[in-house]
């Protein structure tokens, strides 16, 4: 009864000549399209290291007053923005100011990316149950898949370099912002729709006028775990050649130091709490009109 | 004046993926119980005919599950119809495109909605110049004819303020100033004020009454609460298990209720503020002295015969000449819930 002891597995010949055929024909595809795919990306490369160069390059006190600026406006904390100045000081005194203008700038043009497409990819998905029915298990692979996994095709297509770093953190980060917008615009009370039907709203109308100023909480909240989830992608990202803070953590691991891992590691922390403290003040605004209750 | 009248023609609703297939066993006999539990489809609406008269508020009562909500969700067409016509100034609204249903909504109907359903995030103002928004009426004149509706509903100052800042009263006032603004020939009212506390209540529908006397707008009123049908209602129709099961102005629904359910609903009414004095009169026989209007009401004539010590009265017509003449016991007879009811 061999059956029940060893599993009726394919041949070893037929699997192998089965992965060889997967890995070859991607290859062939990679020949193929390869070229136009980096030129079709090369806009996105050419737009991160300008953003790169323009943190890197302006002189910190001036960074500095930007990102103060920056915080005040979304969070109309002044404790927040002395927090975030004190932080940045010390993060440039203990050396990792510029690799920390790196990470910002691969975070500030990840987020925008997931934005860009996630939202309207939500909004999509929020009109059909059929539409959410085939999206939602894509978002289930990219959220779960190991990241290595999708580094080998993305690998395989561009090489190592900025582009594929950056689409490696979208493809990890942008499922939150596409879910909550769905969910947002899914919760938005049905009597409102109805009224805004009633008095001949169309579609477009409808989309603007209500489901998207009532979703906006929720559609932040999905900004806000997106930009968490790009900050802890960085370290992955830094394993095919992002500059920043990352790659620093890598440079520890390597070489077991200790000290060096801690203080990197720290920096993304800190920058993950001022963005998430930030952005959760800008979305509790964003609620202003239901603070106040009639008793 | 434009004939503003929406008349409802063999309109039938039958819930559900193949209502059309059930309407001739529906109208066979078939009963509401045995659709839903044989072929799962839920009865709204049987064969509903109205008319609905222009410039005027036709009240819908029923209760819960009546149908009435419904209904009224027909003539916009908030729900689409399984068989019927719904017919104003010469369109079908059932037939209507898309394109020409949504410039209906615009421009003819408006609507005041029992949960208000006032967008949250706007302002008050904003709220209120919600439907000419839609329009495309600039933002400078919107804001001034919101402004002026406002303040007839009794919301100076409120301007600024978000709905979850006011009572449900308050709130109910921008969804009826909502609707006015709109300035559209149907209003639409689908059990606006069921969600007021009594005295609220009744505040709004003095307002109602009062704007209605220069507007003239065609009113469609949904309630299920008879005292408010009669207060408010020049015709009344009464649906139960979405049929209707009588029609007319509220003096012949309480006088001539059509059947043992009817009749027990105006068991509890007040009389004597429904029924005109014109219904009771007789012949004039002496020479009374005091004069009442007609179409006053038979508490008005109770009031007045009393103040003024008197057992009888005229009723004369627009011009001041005698018609006809109550004596204090018809009155209180016609006051008194007839022991048969």
């Amino acid at each position: 009864m061999s059956i029940l002891t060893e599993f009726p597995e394919m041949s070893r010949t037929d699997l192998r000549d089965f992965k060889k055929g997967v890995d070859e024909s991607f290859r062939g595809f990679t020949r193929e399209w390869g070229e136009s795919i980096e030129s079709f990306f090369f806009p996105l490369l050419k737009a991160l290291a300008w953003f790169e160069r323009l943190m890197v390059a302006t002189p910190w006190p001036i960074m500095l007053v930007i990102l103060g600026a920056l915080v005040y406006a979304g969070s109309r904390s002044i404790g927040l923005v002395i927090g975030t100045i004190l932080t940045m000081l010390l993060i440039g005194y203990l050396g990792m100011w510029e690799d920390t203008m790196f990470t910002l700038a691969l975070i500030s043009v990840a987020t925008l990316i997931c934005i860009v497409l996630g939202i309207p990819l939500g909004i999509l998905m929020s009109k059909s149950d059929r539409t959410q029915a085939i999206i939602t298990p894509v978002l289930d692979i990219m959220q779960t898949i190991p990241a290595f996994v999708y580094l080998i095709p993305i690998l395989m297509l561009l090489g190592i370099g900025k582009v594929p770093g950056l689409i490696a953190v979208c493809i990890y980060a942008m499922p939150p912002v596409v879910r909550l917008t769905n969910l947002g615009i899914r919760l938005v009370d049905r009597d409102v729709l109805e009224a805004a039907d009633a008095f001949g709203a169309s579609t477009r109308q409808k989309l603007w006028s209500v489901q998207m100023p009532l979703a906006l909480p929720n559609i932040f909240a999905g900004v806000n775990q997106t930009i968490m989830m790009a900050l802890g992608m960085v370290v992955v990202a830094a394993l095919i050649g992002v500059h920043g803070l990352g790659q620093e953590v890598l440079k520890a691991v390597n070489n077991q130091y200790l000290a060096l891992g801690l203080m990197n590691g720290l920096a993304i922390v800190a920058i993950a709490i001022i963005f998430d403290r930030t952005s959760q003040k800008f979305g509790k605004r964003l609620q202003k009109h239901s603070e106040t209750i009639h008793g | 004046m434009a004939d503003n009248s929406i008349e409802v023609k063999g309109l039938y609703k039958i819930f559900g993926p193949h209502g059309d297939r059930y309407v001739d066993m529906v109208n066979d006999g078939m009963s509401k119980d045995e659709l839903n539990t044989k072929h799962k489809h839920v009865l709204g609406l049987k064969d509903i005919n109205i008319n609905m008269p222009s410039a005027k508020i036709q009240v819908i009562m029923g209760l819960s599950g009546s149908g009435k909500s419904t209904l009224i969700r027909h003539i916009n067409r908030l729900i689409e119809p399984t068989t019927g016509e719904v017919n104003f100034q010469g369109q079908d609204v059932c037939k209507m495109s898309k394109a020409d249903l949504q410039q209906f909504r615009r421009h003819k109907t408006a609507m005041v909605f029992q949960k208000f359903a006032l967008l949250p995030h706007r302002t008050v103002i904003d709220n209120t110049l919600y439907g000419i928004e839609l329009q495309g009426v600039a933002r400078g004149e919107s804001e001034e004819r919101a402004r002026h509706w406002l303040s007839r509903v009794g919301l100076d100052g409120f301007e600024d303020h978000y709905p979850n800042q006011l009572s449900g009263g308050m709130q109910q006032r921008v969804g009826l100033a909502r609707a006015l603004t709109n300035d559209a020939d149907i209003l639409l009212m689908d059990e606006a004020f069921s969600a007021l506390d009594p005295l609220i209540r009744m505040d709004m529908q003095s307002i109602l009454l009062e704007l209605q006397e220069e507007l003239h707008k065609t009113i469609v009123f949904i309630t299920h609460d008879l005292d408010e049908a009669l207060r408010l209602g020049d015709r009344i129709a009464i649906l139960r298990d979405g049929e209707v099961i009588q029609q007319g102005t509220g003096q012949e629904i309480v006088l001539k209720p059509a059947d043992a359910y009817i009749s027990d609903f105006v068991k509890e009414v007040n009389r004597g503020r429904v029924i005109k004095v014109d219904t009771i009169m007789g012949a004039a026989a002496s020479k009374t002295t005091l004069k009442i209007p007609s179409g006053s009401t038979l508490e008005t004539a109770a009031k007045k015969m009393s103040d003024s010590n008197k057992k009888s009265a005229q009723i004369t017509d627009d011009a001041g000449a005698s018609i006809g003449e109550i004596t204090m016991i018809s009155v209180i007879n016609a006051m008194v819930t007839p022991a048969s009811h």
